[in-house]
Order: structure tokens, then sequence, then C-alpha cells
């Protein structure tokens, strides 16, 4: 069965998932909303930059990191100003990374159902008074529900199972930052094979129940991109 | 004409140039009529401030909403407009009942009685509690309709609200809004391309072509321009405003009463006074140098020629005054050499067929 410290591990899993969640939708939302409007000439750099995480090897972005947060790097000097310290082998540090490995997996999703609105419920709204706040709180998400709850379970889902970034940048350390991949890892190393089955079928499980769920809810959620 | 709409707006695309100078009546049914691309809607989206230019002045009911030369541009959620859009736009998250309050709630309104006027005179007040996606097509954009009337605007702007419909459901629409022509005191801005609109619906009309207004003026004036493609046309025609005159049961007619004379309907029911607006093709009517001694055509009218222009196939299209009333024949160009049409000339207007628009 799972051992104590399989269970924080686990515990830890959720909360970093959950939270970088959080953070992947706020970050996201504006985001996608800008990709899917704007003309910019910018527009074409940052679909590449958001999407290269998808491409590229977790290690490689970790690496980067590592430098860029250690004590040498840009933005460690500015957290260590801030008095933060540095971020690379924290739980913060590990946020950091989540969010920008699995963003792409909130930010496309969003993008394309903002994308699929259209300009004519916004205009709509226009005509009926609703500003473009109002108009996004009470138009805009609603029509967009099924792309919200698509991002939200591809980010969170996919934030679980990272495990490349979290070794370069959060490193191995007990309820701090050892996440499943991690635990699994070690287990395997350490020849605790049925350890690892245990875990692994856990994260095999909810995986696939994560999937079977998003599917089955777009399924039967009326598609409401198109007007009526 | 009290308050009128004054709209100056310049756009220029390297396909498509907008440039418009209008002065608009404050009241009735102003048509703006073109083909498409002519720049209708584009107009239609400027004044609701959907589009926006660079160059342009916009003035209704004596509130500046665009001023470009002094910065002025007001958003269009500020503007106090009504707006229906050629597919009905409603939001497909929310009910019936749901739409019309999303306006009405910002507008600062609530179910008033006149509202529930409105649903009724559109025959939508049993939908309030579906969804859009359980309506038809008709009652789709009936629902819009409402929902852009429910804000009391100040003036309502309709973007082919009947062209993603199909014949029936037209027919189903026009009378409502030949009534609410009758009760609404705001001015309405109209686009369409089709004639059938412009004669039931028009009081003002503004033709559009290659994003300027070729012409702008009241509609039976605008319908008979010699100059206008719209005079040409195979179903050029003009609208009449006449009364019922009375009726002659034995003969199944009634007659009606137009400024400068009477003419007579194929019967039917109306009380004598009620107004009525009739329309009269181009090609029903036919020209005599003489008042005919015996025809079996009844409405032969004393007219003045006031224009001749021919098109380049062999008709010739002939601007009569019968009365007050502006009238248009088409005639074969041979019939107008042979007659010696010329412009101030008295002459007889034969009208073989009339039909009535309300």
């Amino acid at each position: 069965m799972l051992s104590p410290a399989d269970l924080d591990t686990l515990m830890l899993t959720g909360k970093v998932a959950g939270i970088a969640t959080c953070l992947m939708l706020l970050i996201g939302t504006p985001l996608a909303w800008w990709l899917a409007r704007t003309d910019s000439r910018w527009k074409g750099i940052c679909n590449a930059l958001v999407a290269l995480p998808l491409v590229l090897p977790p290690s490689v972005l970790g690496f980067y990191l590592l430098v860029l947060m250690g004590p040498a790097g840009p933005v460690g000097k500015f957290t260590a100003w801030l008095g933060l310290g540095t971020l690379p082998f924290t739980f913060g540090g590990l946020i950091v990374a989540s969010v920008l490995y699995s963003l792409p997996f909130v930010v496309q999703p969003l993008q394309a159902s903002f994308a699929a609105i259209g300009r004519q419920p916004l205009e709509a709204a226009a005509t009926l008074r609703a500003g473009p706040l109002d108009t996004f709180f009470n138009v805009v998400i609603p029509l967009a529900k099924p792309g919200f709850m698509t991002a939200a379970i591809l980010g969170f889902a996919h934030t679980v199972g990272e495990f490349g970034v979290v070794l370069m940048v959060g490193g191995n350390i007990p309820d701090k930052t050892r996440v499943v991949s991690v635990q699994i890892y070690n287990h395997v190393e350490a020849m605790e094979y049925t350890q690892a089955h245990w875990l692994a079928g856990a994260l095999l499980l909810f995986s696939f129940t994560v999937l079977l769920v998003l599917y089955s809810v777009l399924k039967t959620q009326p598609v409401a991109h198109q007007l009526k | 004409m009290t308050n009128p709409i004054i709209a100056r707006f310049q756009l220029g695309y390297e396909s498509f140039q907008l440039a418009v100078d209008l002065c608009l009546p404050g009241s009735g049914v102003t048509v703006l009529f073109g083909h498409s691309g002519s720049g209708k809607t584009t107009l239609l989206r400027c004044i609701a401030g959907l589009q926006r230019t660079p160059n342009g002045f916009l003035q209704i009911n004596g509130e500046v909403w665009q001023d470009s030369e002094n910065g002025i541009f007001l958003p269009t959620h500020k503007r106090s407009l009504g707006y229906v859009f050629q597919e009905a736009n409603l939001f497909p998250h929310l009910t019936v009942a749901g739409n019309l309050r999303f306006g009405l709630k910002r507008s600062g309104r609530s179910l008033s009685t006149d509202l529930t006027h409105i649903l009724e005179l559109l025959g939508i007040a049993h939908l309030s509690e579906r969804m859009p996606d359980r309506l038809s097509g008709g009652e789709r954009q009936r629902v819009a309709i409402a929902r852009a009337l429910a804000l009391n605007p100040q003036i309502l702007l309709m973007d082919e609200p009947l062209a993603a419909l199909d014949f029936k459901r037209k027919q189903e629409i026009l009378p409502f809004l030949s009534q609410l022509h009758r009760e609404l005191h705001i001015p309405v801005l109209y686009v369409t391309h089709s004639q059938q609109e412009v004669a039931q619906l028009a009081d003002h009309l503004v033709v559009m072509d290659e994003g300027r207004a070729l012409a702008s003026g009241p509609l039976s004036e605008t319908l008979s321009r010699l100059d206008m493609p719209l005079a040409q046309d195979r179903d050029a025609s003009t609208v009449w405003q006449v009364k019922v005159a009375g009726h002659e049961a034995a003969y199944h007619l009634t007659h009606v009463a137009f400024a400068g004379g009477t003419i007579s309907l194929p019967s039917f029911a109306a009380e004598i006074g009620t107004p009525l607006r009739i329309q009269i093709y181009a090609r029903d009517v036919s020209i005599t140098l003489q008042e005919p001694a015996a025809t079996s055509i009844l409405n032969v009218l004393p007219a003045t020629i006031t224009g001749i222009a021919d098109d380049d196939s062999g008709h010739s299209v002939v601007g009569l005054l019968v009365g007050e009333q502006p009238l248009l024949a088409h005639i074969t160009r041979k019939s107008a050499s042979l007659l010696g049409l010329r412009v101030g000339m008295q002459v007889f207007a034969q009208i073989k067929g009339t039909s009535i628009l309300n």
C-alpha cells in the first residue's frame, strides 16, 4: 500500500497542480483573449513562445529556468533583491516552472474557444449597453465555458504528469518539491517495485479518469460557440 | 423635420471607399438601399460605432456621437441605439427573457407595459422561457427586434433583418415591421437590398452605390428619379400614400383618393379614411395622347411628362406627374418616338394594375 511518504507526495502534487492551474487560468485568460483578437505583429512570436514547452525537452526548459532563477541569473537577482531568496529547489520555484511548462495546455483551448465566439456576440452586447468588461464576464465567459473546463482539466493533469522540469528546478526534497512522478522514480531507483506500482497505478487511473470526464463533459455540453 | 440625423463619414480601404454626407429625418423609416458592397451596412455600422472611421461626424437628436475633428467618439455601449443584426445574434446561453433582460438591466429599465405590448405585437410573449436554439428563424428575429426596442432607444438601426429568412418567414415579419413603423416614434434606419421592403417600409430613401449616397429623399420622389438605377430596373415602381374614399359593392371595387384624384382597386374591407400604401409598377403603366373613349382599363389619369430616359435595349422610362404624385411608365422606345413624347406634354396614364402594400 501507499506509505505516509507516498501520501505526502500525492498531497504535494495536488497542491502544486491546484495552485499552478489557478495561476495559469489567471495569466492564460487575458493572454488567450489577446491572442485570439489581436492583429498585432507580435502575435506570431507570442504564439510561438507560449507553445514552446510543447516541443522543448523538459530538461531544456528546466535548465534555462535554473540558470535564470539561480543566484547569478537576472530573475534570481531580482527575487533576492526583493528579499525572497532564490527560487530553485523551493515550492515557489516549482510553481513558477509548472506554470510555464503547462501554460500552452491552458492558453490553447481558451484561445480556440475565444476565437470561435467571433465578434458577433460582442457587438450584440455592445449594442445592448454592455461595456467591454461587462461583455467579457457576462457573454464571453459563459460562451467559452467548455474552453475553460478543458483548459483547467488539461492544465491540472499536465502539471501532475510533469517530471523533467520538476527534477531540474525543484529537485527531490521531501514535502517541498518531491511530487509523485519524482517519488516513482525514487522507488524504481531503490528497486521498490511494489510501491512504484501503487503510485504509478494511481497516476494512471487519475489520468484516465480525468480524460474520460473531459471527453464526456465536452460531448454533453452544448457547443455554445455558434450564435443562434 | 425636427432633430434630424447628420451623418458624415469617410473611410478608405484599398478595395472600398465610404464617403457620405447625409442629413436624414428625425422620424419615420429611412431605408438605406443598395447592392451588396455598396456600403450600406458599413454606413450603419459607422452610425452604431461598431466601425470606427478616422474621419466622421454624427449627430442624433442634437447629441453628438462622433466628431473626429474634436476627438469625440462615443463607444457603442454608450449610444442610445437599438441594433438588429442580419442574423438575430441572440445570446445562446440565455433564454428569450434573459436576452431581453440583458439590455433592459443595463439601460436601467424594467419590464414595462409598453414592452409587454411590444412582445404581444411581435407575437413572442409565449416564448419567454425558450432557449434561442428552440426558436424558428422568424421567431429569433422577432425576439432580436424586441430586444433592441426594449432599450427604448433614440434610434433603431436594422441591418437587413429579413435577409437571412426564407420567403414565408419574411411574410411573417413584414406585417410586424409595418405596424411597428406606425407605432414607433423614433427614427429607424433600415438597410436592405430588397425593393419590396423599400416599397413597404420606407418613408425616406437613400440609394447607396460604391460607398456613396447617390440619392437621398422622400420615397416616392426618389423612386421616380430617372437618373437612378431603380427607375430603370425591370421591377421599377412608385409608391403612393392614399386613403380609402369609398366602396362600389356592385362591381367589387374600392376607390382610393390621392393628392390629385382617385383610382379604383379590387375591393377589400377597409373603413373609409383608412390610410394605405399602394405600389404601381412602371411596367403596368402605359401612355395615350388622347383620353381613351373606349378602354377596359379603369384607371386612366391625366398626367404631365416630367422626364424621359432611354436605356440601351430599346426601352424608355417616362417620368409622369399625376396631380402631385410622381408615376413611372416603362414603354418601348419605338412607342415613345411614335407618340412624339416630350417633357412637358399633357398625356393620359393608363394603370393596368396596382398592389396594396398594407
